[in-house]
């Protein structure tokens, strides 16, 4: 009796300092939800309104009429991520098919090459990239957020996770369908491709997030309003007077929420989806 | 037949070089192009107001002798990684090991725990300096119904760089936990039976079995992690812009402040080539320990 008793108060235990750390993780959505949503004048008042009241809706209309190009920063944001990661997927399931299952000349010693670019970080290879983007007019302009994380360090990620996902499909299978006159093509789009599915959903998910979240390339690389992305368009809450919170928080819940959405709907999938990866 | 062979050879080649053109021709221009150039221009002078010259040393010797601030960037750099390493690391295992056994609400806590990782960095960072905020912050209004005056956190020398290690650990600690979760749902179960029958007591078990299975996603963790602190910049530049004074200054903030404030591009490229050196040696030790990554043949 005794016994139970203690595994009950050690199961008790246990749940609260879950429920605490979790309560910490979650204190920043519970500020930036309830801060999204209160009046101007309630910012800052004292002592705090621990809900909004009354609650300001208006605070996210008001995004976008007090940052007339909030709606372009957005779509700036969405369609680099969706590129990249459609290019990211697509590149690596090209390298990442013929590195597990073509014999080609000196297959291995170009894996090795490859992958040794993934321990070139991007914070070194800014500067001299900036210069040569500088030459070719490149600099203010997209191109610096798409192709180079699309076929630098984040597609290599892609093909090692790849390669290792098709060199576990047993060769007959590739082997059956090319003495059934399917190409190179056929076999990578009809039959390997929609095998990995798995695969591709966490990579893009990590690549989508990669891009989403870029910070330091576009501080560096764009200069135009009209060209900013979501991480760099936040600094424009801030002016002279002071940082308008309540709409700052209401833009970054709009950032937030499409990735959180998407996690929520396939959380579970996507976690066990790093379990298995080779990321463990 | 042998014409066959030769065929399939031929066309295996193609198709070979063909898939992994793209990647390739990537790796060429914005990997190894790029970081031979870095080396290149660690040796010059140069700035936006006058071309390159050849410099030779100068600028390690700079960096190594006479450049107080880099010494103290790499201190602040080390001392982010030396508080987040253990800090992370501990709290994932912990949180992994509360989570692999079968309590009410797990799923909703790992959900919860790994959320950070799916939200923005810039976003994470912002709503942190809110809450850390001196007089309208979350925290300090909260000390303040306990009656305590809260400190100054972000503009406190002594606590910035506490408070910018702990909002980073909460970041990226569920992918961690997420990693040992599954390598102990991996530890096959009849050796716990097998210790508990010989009356191993929990902590025993924890020291002889889990941590030995789960090893090697330990120093995956760690290493992974290590290379993460050592390029931290979005939260600094967010939270702090490298302040007070120099106090969170960082190495991937000082190349950000030479090469694109100051334009001292030469001087900068040197600088990134010491985190070049520093994330290459600790990736060379990676690779020398899983070395299944690269050799795993059929």
């Amino acid at each position: 009796m005794s016994n139970k008793l203690q595994k009950n108060a050690s199961s008790a235990v246990r749940f609260m300092l879950l429920a605490i750390v979790a309560a910490i993780i979650l204190t920043p959505f519970y500020w930036m939800i309830t801060t999204s949503l209160k009046n101007e004048t309630k910012v800052f008042q004292f002592p705090m309104q621990l809900l909004p009241s009354p609650i300001e809706w208006e605070n996210y209309a008001k995004v976008f009429t007090e940052q007339p190009q909030f709606l372009l920063h957005y779509w700036n944001s969405l369609y680099i991520a969706v590129l990249v990661t459609v290019g990211t997927c697509a590149v690596a399931a090209l390298a990442g098919y013929a590195f597990a299952k073509i014999p080609f000349k000196l297959r291995n010693v170009w894996f090795l090459v490859l992958l040794s670019g993934m321990m070139i970080p991007s914070e070194v290879t800014t500067i001299p990239s900036f210069l040569w983007f500088s030459k070719l007019s490149l600099v203010d302009t997209h191109f610096p957020l798409i192709i180079p994380p699309m076929l630098g360090a984040g597609g290599i990620f892609g093909v090692f996770l790849l390669r290792q996902f098709f060199i576990t499909i047993p060769n007959d299978l590739d082997e059956a369908a090319e003495i059934d006159g399917c190409s190179r093509w056929q076999i990578l789009l009809k039959i390997m491709i929609p095998l990995a599915t798995p695969v591709f959903a966490t990579l893009s998910i990590f690549t989508f997030l990669n891009s989403w979240e870029d910070f330091l390339d576009p501080l560096i690389f764009i200069s135009s309003s009209e060209k900013f992305t979501l991480p760099i368009a936040m600094k424009l809450f801030t002016d002279t007077a002071g940082t308008a919170w309540h709409l700052l928080m209401a833009a970054s819940v709009m950032a937030t929420l499409p990735l959180l959405l998407v996690f929520f709907v396939a959380q579970k999938k996507f976690i066990d989806g790093i379990a298995t990866t080779g990321l463990k | 037949m042998t014409t066959y062979t030769a065929r399939a050879n031929r066309r295996n080649n193609w198709y070979g070089y063909l898939f992994i053109s793209p990647m390739m021709l990537g790796f060429l221009c914005f990997l190894a192009g790029p970081i031979i150039y870095a080396f290149a221009l660690s040796f010059t002078d140069y700035s936006l107001l006058h071309p390159a010259s050849f410099v030779g040393l100068d600028n390690y010797v700079q960096l190594v002798g006479k450049d107080p601030l880099f010494w103290k960037t790499v201190g602040n750099t080390l001392y982010f990684s030396a508080g987040l390493i253990p800090l992370n690391l501990i709290l994932a295992l912990s949180l992994a090991l509360l989570l692999n056994q079968k309590l009410p609400g797990t799923g909703l806590f790992r959900t919860a725990i790994f959320t950070p990782v799916v939200t923005s960095i810039v976003v994470w960072a912002i709503v942190w300096k809110y809450v850390f905020a001196t007089d309208a912050g979350l925290l300090n209004q909260i000390l303040g119904y306990f009656g305590m005056q809260g400190p100054a956190w972000l503009y406190d020398t002594a606590l910035v760089m506490p408070v910018v290690i702990v909002v980073s650990v909460l970041k990226k600690v569920g992918m961690n936990m997420v990693i040992f979760l599954a390598a102990l749902q991996d530890v096959p179960k009849m050796y716990y039976e097998a210790a508990t029958i010989d009356g191993a007591s929990k902590w025993r078990q924890f020291q002889s079995i889990t941590l030995p299975m789960i090893a090697p996603s330990i120093f995956l963790t760690l290493i992974i992690t290590l290379i993460g602190s050592l390029k931290v910049f979005s939260q600094i530049i967010v939270m702090t812009e490298g302040g007070p004074g120099t106090s969170t200054y960082v190495l991937v903030y000082y190349i950000y402040q030479l090469a694109y404030k100051v334009f001292d591009i030469g001087y900068a490229s040197a600088v990134a080539f010491v985190l070049f050196f520093l994330v290459l040696v600790l990736t060379l030790v990676q690779w020398k320990f899983r070395k299944r990554w690269v050799h795993h043949e059929q």
